[in-house]
């Protein structure tokens, strides 16, 4: 008999199939993550309808959303923003789940977080009411955001359903050039197939340029897929991942461990698998991107210049808002930008290996007069790690402003925000009319592109700062 | 238990909203949603494009839905991708308080669309042209889900719709309730899961 190759996806759903209903698939769901803006409505609702959480151990919960990101914090400077974390508390005290509130040594970015205690695992499904829960398929995880009802559902049932995607395998073949990231691969496939080109697909990351990302690359990677319009993504998981989880709170000791070994070595796509479809990009011909409209697709080359007509997939209505909203002139470079404010953080971009090199560009130079700097690190661990080594006195000698684990500016909750009109370069994944703040303007791009254009103190291409 | 109103049938006038990449942070930003609940929503519905200034309910005349002809239009016509961006369900909780219904775009975005299965608003996949052909008409239309079409005067086109989400948005069907009939089938999984992946069944908090 011979067994038909599967695709990583494949084997994922399969693992986890319950029951098949009518054109939908019933799921387990193995880990549950909340955070205090969308997780503290769906507990509420959840005990207002007398429903019990059905493995609460299973269920985890943190404040990072709103949460003041300030040195000497205590809780949020949102205004009414306290409801949500006190929600939280009470409702996840009464449903018996762990939450890692402000003043806990591991709080942080839920999707940052989660790897750094191995709440993810490999071949684990993991849902979170928030849409960068993709991220964690960088662990060999099926990862998704949902919404409220839908973790009410999960946390009653222990189950989804959903109908199957389709599997989509992207491959980034050849080495990426120095000063490019992992980033710029997503946005490169974000431009290129437009911010509706996943739908109704899940992804599996592969090739050369893929293998080659560290951990924090990969974690990048994927975070992206929400804006490319998938349901996940993910990475078939390697020795890289194995041992940078061994060892860490809730991963697998002694021989469980080797047990999961055993299973997660199988967890990727035999060969011959058939793909719904095959996407290949040349990894060795992307250059540093940055957006300059207000959706993640509108996106080009640092060196480019801003597009005279819509890209294709975007309406004329559509880009006439947006050159007007963003304040830039159609067929000008997008590197003559001066802007006001530089943001290094977010679950996209917030992590150690994202600060070491945005503080090596930095390291002996200085943020150019008038521009508004701010590193805000993904996790508390990430803050302690650079920390130890000196980053945050790299990056504060250079005028950026260090600040406590969250998410911070990446958007606007009503709080704190960048003084009015400001056109903000950020290391953030979302580029929308006002998600910064009513007004605000954003380019998303890597770290190190943020951190050369807080130097020059205009929209920079960090391959001039790169030894 | 019933969730949401059902939704077998919705008539009325459609508003037009034309964009493609209309993200959950335009539907409701951030910055007004107040409360740990899912109502006291429906002001804060495209704030950013309604209201002259952020934080004012000043009304734009330029935006559509402040053209008295549209105002709680149950249906909306939308362009690519509608309802991108954060998975926060008060984008759709917004839309169902103030009176939408069915919302009629060539693509949705995966989050968003569950999330209208789950509160009562029909996700109407539909050719862009048709989208485009229903605002130029600038009536009233019936969006019958039962019978998957819409009628707009003289003109009828079909739409497909998996037959879960029909049948939940049609009788207004609480999915928690639907999965608890497949109790059994789940705790076998659960138990058979334990002895072939124990890791994943965390006992004490450590
Ligand atoms: S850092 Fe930004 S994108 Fe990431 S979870 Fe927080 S708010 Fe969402």
């Amino acid at each position: 008999m011979s067994i038909e190759p599967r695709t990583l996806f494949a084997k994922l759903w399969d693992q986890h199939l319950v029951a098949r209903l009518n054109g939908e698939d019933l799921i387990a769901i193995d880990r549950i993550f909340l955070h205090e803006r969308t997780g503290s409505v769906a507990l509420r609702s959840l005990a207002a309808a007398d429903r019990r959480v059905l493995d609460p151990h299973r269920v985890f919960a943190v404040t990072d959303h709103i949460v003041d990101t300030k040195a000497g914090r205590t809780g949020t400077l949102v205004p009414g923003g306290d409801v949500f974390l006190t929600a939280t508390r009470e409702e996840t005290r009464a449903a018996g789940i762990r939450l890692f509130d402000v003043d806990d040594r591991d709080q942080g970015i839920v999707h940052v977080i989660s790897p750094e205690l191995a709440i993810v695992l490999p071949g684990t499904t993991l849902v979170c009411p928030d849409s960068h829960t993709c991220s964690q398929g960088a662990f060999g995880a099926l990862a998704w955001g949902i919404g409220s009802t839908e973790a009410e559902h999960a946390m009653a049932t222990g189950t989804l359903r959903l109908p199957r995607p389709m599997a989509t395998r992207v491959s980034f073949e050849g080495a990426l050039p120095s000063g490019v990231t992992a980033k710029d691969m997503a946005l490169t496939l974000i431009a290129r197939y437009g911010a509706g080109g996943g739908q109704g697909h899940a992804i599996e990351f592969a090739g050369a340029a893929v293998r080659g990302l560290d951990l924090e690359g990969r974690l990048t990677l994927c975070n992206m897929a929400t804006e490319f319009g998938a349901m996940s993504a993910f990475i078939a998981p390697d020795d890289l991942v194995f041992s940078y989880l061994e060892g860490r709170r809730y991963a697998p000791s002694g021989a469980a461990w080797r047990a999961a070994l055993a299973v997660w070595a199988g967890l990727k796509s035999d060969e011959g698998a058939v793909f719904d479809r095959e996407i290949r990009i040349d990894a060795s011909v992307i250059a540093p991107m940055v957006s300059w409209g207000t959706s993640p697709q509108s996106t080009i080359g640092i060196d480019a210049l801003v597009p005279r007509q819509p890209e294709s997939g975007l309406d004329v209505q559509g880009f006439a808002q947006a050159i007007a909203y963003m304040g830039v002139e159609p067929g000008t470079r997008i590197d003559d930008l001066a802007i006001d404010a530089a943001f290094i953080g977010s679950c996209t971009n917030g992590r150690i290996a994202d600060l070491r090199r945005a503080a090596a560009l930095v390291k002996g130079r200085k943020v150019a007069p008038g521009v508004h700097a701010l590193v805000v690190p993904g996790s508390s661990a990430v803050r302690r790690a650079a920390e130890a080594e000196g980053l945050d006195q790299l990056f504060r000698d250079a005028g950026f402003e260090w600040r406590m684990s969250g998410c911070s500016l990446c958007f606007y909750a009503g709080g704190e925000g960048f003084a009015p009109g400001s056109r903000v370069i950020s290391s953030t994944n979302r580029n929308f009319e006002g998600r910064q703040g009513p007004g605000i303007r954003t380019h998303i791009a890597s770290p190190e592109t943020v951190a050369a254009s807080a130097i020059a103190g205009r929209i920079a291409d960090p391959r001039a700062l790169v030894q | 238990m019933s969730a949401f109103p059902p939704v077998p049938r919705v008539e009325g006038i459609a508003a037009p909203l034309l964009r493609d990449n209309v993200d959950t942070d335009a539907i409701i930003p951030s910055r007004e949603i107040k409360g740990v609940g899912k109502t006291g929503l429906a002001g804060g519905l495209f704030a950013g494009w309604r209201y002259t200034a952020p934080g004012t309910r000043d009304p734009d005349p330029d935006f559509v839905l402040n053209q008295p002809r549209y105002a709680h239009a149950p249906v909306l016509l939308a362009g690519e991708n509608f309802g991108c961006g954060s998975s926060r369900e008060h984008a759709v909780w917004a839309l169902h308080e103030y009176g939408v219904r069915a919302i009629l775009a060539p693509s949705f975005a995966p989050i968003f669309r569950g999330n209208c299965i789950r509160n009562g608003i029909i996700p109407v996949v539909i050719d862009m042209a048709v989208v485009r052909a229903i605002a130029a008409a600038d009536m009233v239309v019936v969006v019958d889900l039962l019978a998957q079409r819409i009628e707009a005067g003289e003109s009828h086109h079909a739409f497909e719709i998996d037959e879960e989400a029909k049948a939940m948005l049609a009788e207004g069907l609480d999915g928690i309730d639907l999965t608890l009939r497949h109790h059994p089938a789940i705790a076998v999984f659960h138990a058979a899961d334990r002895l072939a992946r124990p890791w994943i069944y965390l006992r004490q908090e450590p």
